[in-house]
């Protein structure tokens, strides 16, 4: 069986359900839920790619490349959220996280 | 062909074997290096899928930055992270249920999916008819910077922004800390930083 649309969409799948599994298994740790988002919106990136090659049409990857992109600045900001939130409370628990009453 | 196929089940099984480990790995550190180890398969994906670009985006941005970034910031903070794990075993059934519903959901959209007949002439961006002599990544500038320009310009400034913020949050200026501060020393004048006082002779000190 010829490697096809549906093998590289079954790999994304897992990686995306894995990433919706990580959240739900680490929902304590703030670090491995951002790793999670990161591990799904890789999915999503691998979904526009095959879905590009096997239409031929470019599009999709250069919607990938602004998915990407997005993916780093949200990582960035997220981070230097996580560094500043851990030096004014001196811990990154989610249920610490609390402050606004959400 | 059948070293294409080699290439994606390796890649493949790699991949989702790391992204598994990253979930669950016991230590933050091991979880960054497996998200590393996903990330480089994943660009091999891509290579086999003829973005060869966007693979090595991926490696460049992902693995050159984000992952390296979340792993300064693993090991900076200071966290007890076994005490972060401890809600593990318990959060397990409720985790794998919905994964599992997710799951069957995929794959029943993906057992009754197919292309609709026409969707061939509606590309938005066609490969051009010499797309063998154009390499991956010039046809994708040709793209980029033509008709998604725009697109491009906000991109750049979204990251300038994520850059700023970035920087802004994470300044701070410490109180009690001595450093030089060149731009207040050079911007002294001799009136404010002489005073002759006229002293009158044999007036001794007091008034």
């Amino acid at each position: 069986m010829p490697i096809g649309l549906a093998h590289y969409l079954t790999v994304a799948a897992i990686l995306f359900t894995l990433g919706i599994f990580g959240i739900f298994l680490n929902r304590k740790n703030v670090i491995i839920i951002m790793m999670s988002i990161e591990l799904m919106l890789l999915a999503v990136n691998i979904n526009f790619v095959a879905f590009s090659t096997v239409l031929n049409d470019l599009v999709g990857q250069v919607f990938a490349m602004f998915v990407l992109t997005v993916a780093a600045a949200e990582a960035a900001i997220g981070l230097a959220i996580l560094v500043v939130y851990f030096r004014n409370r001196g811990t990154i628990q989610v249920s610490d996280i609390d402050m606004m009453k959400g | 062909m059948i070293l294409q196929a080699v290439m994606f089940y390796l890649f493949a099984v790699v991949a989702v074997a790391s992204g598994v480990m990253v979930v669950a790995a016991r230590n933050p550190v091991h979880s960054v290096l497996f998200l590393i180890l996903a990330f480089f398969n994943s660009a091999g994906l891509f290579v086999l899928m003829g973005a060869e670009f966007l693979a090595m985006i991926l490696v460049i941005v992902y693995v050159g930055a984000v992952a390296v970034l979340f792993l300064f910031v693993v090991m900076m903070l200071d966290i007890d992270f076994e005490e972060l794990r401890s809600g593990f075993m318990r959060y397990l059934p409720v985790g794998a249920l919905i994964g599992f519903i997710l799951l069957a959901e995929l794959v029943l959209v993906f057992g009754s999916w197919v292309i609709a007949p026409g969707v061939a002439g509606v590309q938005a961006a066609p490969l051009p008819a010499n797309a063998a002599a154009l390499t991956n990544t010039r046809a994708l500038g040709d793209l980029l910077y033509t008709r998604y320009i725009f697109a491009f310009q906000v991109a750049g400034v979204i990251l300038l922004v994520a850059m700023i913020g970035a920087i802004v949050l994470t300044l701070r200026s410490r109180v009690g800390v001595r450093h030089q501060s060149i731009s207040v020393q050079l911007a002294r004048t001799r009136a404010e930083a002489v005073e002759v006082v006229k002293v009158p002779i044999g007036g001794g000190v007091g008034d």
